[in-house]
């Protein structure tokens, strides 16, 4: 029987962190519910199991995101990955073919040098010595470029890398032992038998040549043994607990799971698959344009995590989503983050090693909530009826210039509609939740639900992509929910909107709620390229940026706040548009503050692209005699 | 040989230096960026807190100038001040350089531009207008809605521009209160009858009879004082102004239909200011006006020896205080003159 005391912490090590995924997993599967306990074993047995398969050769071992953001990033991770696990899947296959038994536990794989030094010395067997010795030479490749990621992140490309805590440290120092400590005991080895192939073989003889190999090998097994037995311990502790977790979370999100507005066992597994590899830290507005650098998302999940308290955190985010389109693990960053937010103060307790191994489920508490209704001083709702209904929002109201350009479409498409909050509506509820005061905000949403629903329309329009997101997902209207470029998009399609084609220039800023939030991108580009010269910009679509308004920032000033909107207008008016478009009221405010670039929403150029017969129209709304809106 | 200074702006600042300068026997070249000298003074029909004519001031001006050796070049923009060896080069747009011993920089301000607060709808409807504007209509002695009908109430927005950190200026523009002061007192007077009500957040009447103007318009004139900022501003069925404010002193909110709403813009640092500084390498404060070397013994004085500050280019002054500020800069430049070896 081949044994060495040596392999005993590696043993410790591995054995340890299989039953504790085991366990680990069993505990996350206990507290799914029940619907996601069955949508998981649905997907478990199911079409969606081949596919997380793929999901995980290609993102967990490849790093296939990672490579599309960052190539040499996306190298480091893969040369990591898919080395060791290429390494392990050959070595014990190597076991398995010349070891003296098959079906070998597994430290006969991982330490088979050791115990078969002569191996490796002509045909097949040194064919298979210079695959293995490739294999270490790639993981020792990504290695050094992990190494000086660490002491100088921009080489990799990055501009930040995420700070670490003490264990994390002695983990990351295991980790980074594993590979060297394998190498150099392999080459003693080597050397002391005139084995190993390019790698342990060259340097274990030159190594030979002036120390004794065969004593010096020993303590480096050793090493190797307990580098490895100490990262499998310490893993649970550590942001590499994102390994294991991150299978947990491919099969879960193939399965249908989603985060929605309870936290739970899926938050949790979110939560532990966080790399804080950094590319949230890249992609963030608060980073790249005010020097913030203490709040992504990497580090809201680091903090949640390590149970501290992230109230400060969580509010300091213009929840713009553009971490939640970059995220290479596809973590649902922004939901979590609202999540916490409702949470709003969490003690921090430091916890003792078995609770660090177990932690209880989240605390995010529900919101306190007041015993009397605070928004008893609404009016009674008057309900009207139409086909349509028009609900402008605050900010539209802030911007007549973008009310007055939607009344004269409205009038001049001929559609029967009624503008419901003309005369001052009631906040869609939207910017309360987004701090957080859930109860407060439903008071607002069964206000305007009633009046939507007693007018007895179809269609609601609303100019606020803010508003937009909120009808669509929290109020629950039996009805079609338009932003005003849908609704122009139609009228266009129908043939019920003739408008000129106008010779100007136009680049089109997508607005965060609107696109990454609702996901319309194509209908306000449609209606930009049917009216104008529609540019490209760099950051079109997903890759849009905040304009720097956000409501869901409550932490930086509004001089922080101006910055980001300079900076997003220096970006998108980099080849000179005549007209920056958006389709958002607090985006054009916000923009047209920060640029010498006329900003416009698309209803304005929309409203003054109108062909005159268009105007001539019966008109159905006695508010449609409106003076022009501004001229563009 | 006469030392020359060169005087930049010929609004009430740049004429009271270069005037005084002349007086002391200096060789002064005053350059203007418009046509005329006069700057915002010549748009003001009457000035407060006594409601003299504009045109007065601009007659002392006159007397000042007239008949002495100033060299006044006028619609040219300075871009530039440099330093060679001991004395300053002063370029212009055109690229054309005048050397010179000392420069006094009176830039002056901007009116705050209105549009950036699209909530108050400036150029989107017709009879929302600036304090500029309606001040235009009394110098026409006309004041009349865009249907040209006389207006029955009237409002006044106070702090457009100003104490408002959106638009990026938290600091007080100081004579925009004593401006609705005096404009809802004409409005009073030009057209009787009329409802005036000035919405404020606070009421500063830190000058000489300023707190007495304020009584009179509340006594005698009957203007409506609103303590509360406009939300938004909106148009009726029948073309009407419909104002959201917030009463703040009866806690309630009120609605309310006006024909008429002046915007009481502030001050700003005047563009040609801006570029002046960043050619310059002069430095601006938080609020972008020029920073003087000292905010209390050296207000004239600029981080470049030989670059003085007169009037409402280092903050906002009404013409009293830009008059004493402009003798100020006068006496730095004599006493920089005397000391300088050239």
């Amino acid at each position: 029987m081949q044994f060495d005391p040596f392999i005993i912490p590696f043993n410790i090590g591995l054995y340890f962190i299989l039953i504790y995924a085991v366990v680990r997993s069993v505990m996350w599967f206990r507290d799914l519910s029940k619907q996601d306990k069955l949508r998981l074993q649905r997907g478990f047995f199911g079409r969606s199991f081949g596919q997380s398969l793929k999901e995980i050769f290609m993102e967990s071992l490849l790093h296939r995101k990672i490579f599309k953001t960052n190539f040499r990033l996306g190298y480091m991770h893969m040369s990591l990955a898919f080395g060791w696990f290429l390494l392990i899947l050959f070595g014990t296959l190597e076991a398995d073919i010349f070891g003296s038994s098959h079906l070998n536990a597994p430290y006969k794989a991982i330490f088979f040098k050791y115990f078969n030094p002569d191996h490796g010395r002509a045909g097949f067997e040194a064919v298979w010595s210079f695959v293995m010795d490739f294999l270490l030479a790639v993981i020792l490749s990504g290695l050094i470029i992990a190494i000086i990621k660490r002491l100088y992140s921009r080489i990799v490309g990055m501009k930040k890398t995420t700070k670490l805590r003490p264990l994390d440290k002695v983990a990351l120092t295991s980790l980074w032992m594993i590979f060297p400590s394998r190498l150099i005991a392999e080459s003693f080895t080597s050397g002391a038998y005139g084995t190993g192939s390019f790698l342990t073989g060259s340097l274990g003889s030159w190594l030979a040549s002036f120390l004794p190999a065969h004593e010096m090998a020993y303590p480096f097994w050793w090493l190797y043994s307990l580098s490895l037995g100490t990262f499998f311990v310490l893993l649970p502790l550590t942001r590499y607990m994102h390994i294991p977790t991150e299978l947990f979370l491919i099969f879960a999100r193939n399965s249908g799971i989603t985060t929605g507005d309870k936290a739970g066992a899926f938050t949790d597994i979110q939560t532990y698959s966080c790399s804080s590899c950094g590319i949230c830290i890249d992609a963030c507005q608060l980073n790249f344009s005010t020097g913030i650098t203490n709040i992504q998302s990497a580090y809201l999940l680091k903090g949640i995590r390590n149970n501290e308290n992230v109230k400060d955190i969580a509010f300091n985010c213009l929840m713009c989503g553009r971490c939640d389109q970059k995220c290479p693990v596809g973590i649902e960053l922004t939901p979590i983050r609202m999540l916490r937010r409702r949470a709003g103060e969490t003690e921090h307790v430091e916890k003792s090693i078995l609770k660090r191994y177990f932690p209880d489920k989240p605390s995010f508490n529900p919101v306190k909530v007041s015993e009397k209704p605070s928004f008893d001083f609404l009016p009674s709702s008057r309900p009207v009826k139409a086909d349509v209904v028009y609900f402008a929002g605050c900010m539209t109201h802030l911007t007549p210039s973008i009310r007055n350009s939607m009344i004269k479409i409205l009038d001049a498409s001929g559609v029967k509609y009624k503008f419901i909050d003309e005369n001052g509506g009631v906040c869609c509820g939207r910017p309360l939740m987004l701090a957080g005061q859930d109860k407060e905000a439903r008071e607002l949403i069964n206000f305007n639900s009633k009046l939507i629903l007693k007018s007895g329309a179809q269609t609601l329009v609303t100019s606020c992509p803010i508003c937009y997101k909120v009808f669509r997902e929290s109020y629950y209207l039996d009805i079609e929910v338009l932003h005003h470029t849908q609704f122009i998009k139609n009228l266009i399609d129908e043939g019920s909107l003739k408008l000129n084609f106008m010779r100007k220039k136009v680049v089109y800023h997508t607005p965060c709620d609107l696109g990454r939030g609702s996901g319309v991108y194509d209908e306000p580009r449609d209606v930009l390229r049917y009216v104008s010269r529609l540019q490209k910009t760099d950051f079109d679509n997903e890759n849009s940026l905040c304009c720097g308004g956000s409501l869901g920032n409550m932490k930086i000033s509004y001089k922080q706040k101006q910055i980001i909107a300079a900076d997003a207008a220096a970006r998108l008016t980099k080849d000179n548009p005549e007209i920056l478009a958006t389709s958002c009221p607090l985006c054009k405010k916000t923009l047209a503050a920060a640029t010498e670039t006329k900003v416009a929403d698309i209803a304005e150029i929309v409203a003054e692209a109108i062909m005159l017969p268009n105007l001539m129209k019966e008109k159905s709304n006695p508010m449609l005699i409106v003076k022009e809106p501004v001229t563009i | 040989m006469k030392k020359h200074v060169i005087v930049i702006g010929g609004g009430p600042a740049g004429m009271e230096a270069a005037g005084q300068l002349i007086k002391n026997g200096y060789d002064v070249s005053l350059f203007e960026k418009d046509k005329t000298t006069g700057g915002h003074l010549n748009e003001w029909f009457k000035l407060f807190p006594d409601r003299r004519a504009g045109s007065e001031v601009l007659d002392y001006y006159k007397n000042l100038i007239s008949g002495k050796d100033l060299k006044i070049i006028n619609s040219t923009v300075v871009e530039k001040v440099g330093q060679s060896g001991g004395s300053l080069t002063v370029s212009t747009k055109e690229g054309i350089e005048h050397t010179a011993d000392a420069v006094v920089i009176a830039t002056g301000f901007d009116l705050f531009k209105s549009t950036r607060k699209e909530e108050y709808g400036y150029e989107i409807y017709d009879n929302v207008i600036s304090s500029a504007d309606l001040e235009a209509m009394f110098r026409k002695g006309a004041v009349i809605t865009s249907e040209g009908k006389t207006p029955k109430n009237v409002g006044f927005v106070h702090c457009v521009g100003s104490r408002d950190e959106k638009v990026g200026n938290l600091y007080c523009s100081k004579l925009c209160c004593i401006t609705a002061v005096k404009q809802a007192i004409e409005i009073k007077e030009h057209v009787p009858g009329t409802k005036v009500y000035c919405f404020y957040m606070d009421m500063r009447m830190g000058g000489a009879y300023y707190e007495e103007l304020y009584r009179e318009a509340q006594e005698e004139w009957g203007v409506n004082f609103i303590r509360g900022k406009v939300s938004e501003v909106s148009e009726s069925i029948n073309n009407r102004l419909i104002v959201k404010v917030e009463d703040t002193l009866a806690g309630r909110p009120l609605k309310m239909e006006l024909d008429m709403l002046v915007l009481m813009a502030g001050m700003e640092m005047s563009e040609a200011g801006k570029k002046l500084a960043s050619l310059t390498g002069l430095k601006t404060g938080d609020n972008r006006f020029f920073s003087p070397a000292d905010h209390h013994y050296g207000s004239n004085r600029s981080n470049i020896s030989g670059i003085f500050y007169a009037g409402a280019c280092t903050m906002p002054m009404n013409i009293t205080e830009t008059i004493s500020h402009a003798r100020a800069a006068v006496a730095d430049v004599i006493d920089y003159l005397k000391d300088s070896k050239r």
